[in-house]
């Protein structure tokens, strides 16, 4: 930590939205840097941390939760360094602003990133208090150690409450050099803790982005045009003038940025149901625009068609497929093919924003505030520092509130109605003017040589990239796309070669829960599966052997695969499963396994099919994320990827026809339901590796397994998604 | 001007008839506990529970609700009491969003089934959607809250 500054206190209550006084020595997240003021009843070593006289310790989220549980693990390493007793902890959450570090929450990366930085922070929070107890008794502060909110002198076994310390702490020096604990004597790292915010989600009293409110804030909805990027034509606004609430008419232009606003024409009103209503009286023509004309149905007959040809070339290519096909015992080839997924998290896409007197404030659900307040400055062309963004609980993110063209609407309808303003966007927004998950196309080949080893591997994927969203006209993957587990499996075979054919973008592709390994996952443990049943072999034993022998894979990576961890989490699941068990008639076992996100996830579903209905009886999950901070989060974590999973593979499809979505609402666009859910048996393996993603890694093996299960119960492969177009739902 | 009685209080709001209840108690009473999902009856996030029967207050006018007795998640009554501890427990949400609808819906399950099996169960709850997928954990806490209340 090097140099310090004076900052003001108001600066510093403007970022906390604190009102009590007190010493805060503020560090600088990304670059250590300390700041120092004198004001009386709180001790702050660093942005991150606040301690009251009361004994109240504030610690700061800079991350967003979105239910995977980050208020509560990153706060509780920090407190488990600073020997902080939990009781004490109340979470605050951080605006969005750069000197929090990196505040994007995705990815699967806030713990495997920042765990160590916050712990290093409730490390030299104890230091400090450590060195003011030791002052005060006048001993060496070796001779002093930290328990449960208080400094303990060793050798009288005297104690100093936190809070009696704060005045002294204020006066210390931050520690050089911190010493982090050893894994046995963590306190909450490693164990569970409850959610931090369980009163509030048991209550109704956690404030989500729809639940912000501001004295005579209006209310908005938006028109959007159909189909992506389509502009207004014409408007008649009058009937829509006349409903009971309505105040006014605004029209929006598209704001031509990766995260910019459709445009259309917004309605505002007193309340949230005068806006639907008004909406609903627009006399609205729409010029379709060049996406006007996509229907999915025959785009997914095109990407197919291009799978089925030779395409782009991505490297690595080893040995020659073509020449190891000749030589073949026995071919396979199949093709799979994906639909459109909607994010749906159920809290909508919602906004509140106030443009005022040359500043802009928002409230809203947001997994990168940084982004959206970079927009919004942007937007308004005024200074970073201008613009506040607040960042309430997020119903549920899963990509979607990574993309903040809802603030911008918001921003931009509150500087023209010099008014604060919710835009609000209905569940049919959501699900007609997304940023849709990737429709894909694959088709794999791979040879076997006499004993059943798979000896060439051709592997082509056709999807529109994410890339599109940032660069227009971009038409194939990139790299970190591919990367997601198609050109870095995990097998060991002599030929190998991957291709990407073209694929062109008619919506918005955002990145959605597990991304492309949703695809991938689904191709490739599919694929093993159909040769497992080719070369007459136990699916379990085959995948193992297709991933071979231990090693770690030689790779640009800070967690490079190791396939000794991959292959014991598939034989945890398959134990847990009792694999080759005697099933009932009906039943089936599938197993699929994936590696994303740095983290090892096996799957086993037990299914049975009975006049051609499916239903999932059981589902295993074994996760290897390396250390684990907070267990009963992970697992449910776990839980709730199996479920989003299966939603996936029986229900999940948008499509498009006219450059319209077709579905609107949870009626058309289902997910799984309570009475759909089986009961989930998650292990976690023990590990002292580095922790690495739980959020995302638990999705992919679902689907694969729920598919190759079906196979075992029945014999018939279902190579599309999702099962309700085969009438098995 | 109407009246609503919402968890014993009176709420005096100025809605139009059609209004949805939901709009009323969110944006009129000001109570945000009970939530918007769809609008269309379909996920349950907007579960109330009035004179006995849960409803989806997204899809009821705001006209039905006159006279009645009206509790959401801000409310209190014994079972939602056990659920909420049986939540904690169980530590049962993630995002929490749905989670209003989901122990409104569970109140009015143990108000009518004191003792409710898994079946019970995925009968009664299936009307509400969790994207985040608590559902096991749900199940789980329905039933230790029927041993909270039976301890």
């Amino acid at each position: 930590m090097d140099g310090i500054h004076n900052i003001s206190r108001r600066n510093f209550v403007k970022v906390f939205g604190l009102a009590s006084g007190g010493l805060i020595i503020g560090c600088q997240f990304s670059n250590n840097e300390i700041v120092r003021i004198d004001d009386g009843t709180t001790f702050a070593p660093n942005l991150f941390i606040q301690l009251k006289k009361d004994g109240k310790l504030i610690l700061l989220s800079s991350r967003s939760e979105m239910g995977q549980g980050i208020r509560t693990s990153l706060t509780s390493a920090i407190a488990d360094e600073m020997d902080a007793d939990w009781n004490y902890v109340q979470v605050e959450q951080a605006t969005g602003d750069s000197k929090f570090g990196n505040q994007n929450t995705d990815g699967s990366r806030s713990v495997r990133t920042i765990l160590e930085p916050m712990r290093k922070l409730g490390a030299t929070a104890k230091g400090m208090l450590i060195s003011a107890a030791a002052k005060k008794w006048e001993i060496s502060e070796s001779d002093c150690s930290a328990e449960m909110h208080y400094v303990i002198n060793n050798k009288t076994k005297e104690k100093l409450f936190f809070g009696d310390l704060v005045e002294d702490a204020m006066k210390i020096e931050a520690p050089k050099e911190v010493v982090l604990k050893d894994k046995k004597d963590f306190k909450y790292i490693g164990k569970s803790l409850k959610s931090i915010d369980i009163k509030d989600f048991t209550h109704g009293t956690a404030i989500y982005g729809l639940d912000a409110r501001l004295p005579n804030m209006k209310f908005a909805t938006i028109a959007r045009c159909p189909s992506a990027f389509g502009s207004l034509k014409s408007v008649n606004s009058d009937k829509a003038r006349g409903v009971s609430g309505v105040l006014d008419i605004v029209e929006l232009e598209r704001v031509k940025r990766p995260f910019g606003m459709l445009g259309g024409v917004a309605v505002i009103a007193s309340n949230t149901w005068a806006a639907i209503q008004g909406r609903k009286q627009l006399d609205i023509a729409w010029n379709k625009g060049s996406n006007g004309n996509y229907d999915s149905k025959k785009y997914m007959q095109t990407l197919t068609g291009r799978v089925h040809n030779t395409a782009k070339v991505v490297a690595p290519t080893v040995g020659n497929v073509n020449t190891a096909f000749k030589k073949a015992s026995h071919l396979v080839e199949a093709t799979y093919q994906l639909p459109h997924l909607a994010h749906a998290p159920m809290e909508v896409p919602n906004a509140l924003a106030w443009v005022h007197d040359g500043v802009c404030e928002v409230w809203a659900p947001l997994q990168d505030p940084q982004t959206a307040r970079a927009e919004a400055a942007a937007y308004l062309g005024i200074d970073l520092d201008k613009v506040t963004i607040n960042v309430t609980f997020l119903g549920g993110g899963f990509g979607r509130k990574s993309k903040p063209d809802f603030v911008i609407e918001a921003v931009a309808l509150s500087s023209k109605i010099k008014s604060p303003v919710q835009v609000v966007w209905t569940r049919e927004d959501d699900i007609q003017h997304g940023y849709y998950h990737t429709t894909n196309a694959q088709f794999l080949k791979a040879s076997l040589d006499a004993k059943g080893t798979v000896t060439g591997w051709l592997h082509r994927t056709a999807f529109p990239s994410i890339n599109s969203t940032f660069m227009p006209g971009a038409d194939y993957a990139a790299d970190w796309e591919i990367g997601q587990g198609m050109n870095n499996n995990p097998f060991e075979i002599e030929n190998v070669r991957y291709e990407n054919a073209k694929a062109e973008a008619y919506v918005r592709i955002g990145w959605l829960r597990s991304v492309c390994a949703i695809f991938h996952s689904f191709g490739i443990n599919s694929f093993i599966d159909e040769l497992a049943d080719k070369a007459q072999k136990d699916p379990l034993e085959f995948k193992l052997n297709m991933i071979g022998a231990d090693r770690i894979r030689k790779e640009n990576s800070p967690h490079p695969l190791n396939t000794k961890r991959l292959k014991n989490v598939m034989n945890i699941a398959a134990k847990n499963a009792d694999w080759g068990k005697k099933l009932p008639e009906g039943h089936g076992l599938g197993i699929a396994f994936y590696y994303s996100f740095f983290s090892y996830v096996a799957t086993v579903v037990e299914v049975s099919v009975i006049d051609n209905k499916v239903k999932l009886h059981n589902i295993w999950t074994v996760l290897d994320c390396g250390m684990v901070v907070n267990k009963d989060n992970v697992l449910n974590q776990m839980e709730g990827a199996a479920v989003f999973g299966t939603s996936i593979a029986l229900h999940g499809k948008i499509t498009a026809k006219d450059g319209a979505i077709e579905q609107s609402n949870f009626h058309d666009y289902q997910m799984t339901r309570m009475n759909e859910a089986p009961p989930i048996h998650v292990t976690l393996i023990e590990s002292d590796e580095a922790p690495t993603g739980v959020g995302e890694p638990g999705v992919p093996p679902v689907a694969p397994a729920i598919t190759n299960a079906i196979f075992n119960a029945t014999g018939k492969r279902y190579r599309t998604l999702p099962l309700s177009d085969h009438g098995l739902v | 001007m109407k009246t609503l009685s919402i968890n014993g209080k009176d709420y005096s709001i100025e809605a139009q008839d059609d209004m949805p209840l939901l709009w009323a108690i969110r944006d009129l009473a000001g109570l945000t506990g009970t939530k918007y999902g769809c609008g269309v009856s379909q996920c349950g996030a907007c579960s109330v529970i009035i004179d006995g029967d849960v409803i989806r207050s997204c899809s009821l006018p705001v006209s039905y609700g006159v006279g009645k007795n009206i509790t959401t998640i801000e409310g209190e009554s014994q079972n939602l009491e056990y659920l909420r501890e049986a939540w904690t427990e169980i530590n049962v949400p993630q995002c929490g969003y749905c989670q209003s609808g989901q122990l409104i819906a569970a109140t009015a399950l143990l108000d009518s089934n004191p003792n409710p099996t898994d079946e019970d169960i995925d009968l009664a709850m299936s009307g509400n959607i969790c994207r985040c997928g608590t559902y096991p954990r749900i199940r789980k806490a329905i039933h230790t809250a029927v041993k909270l209340k039976n301890k």
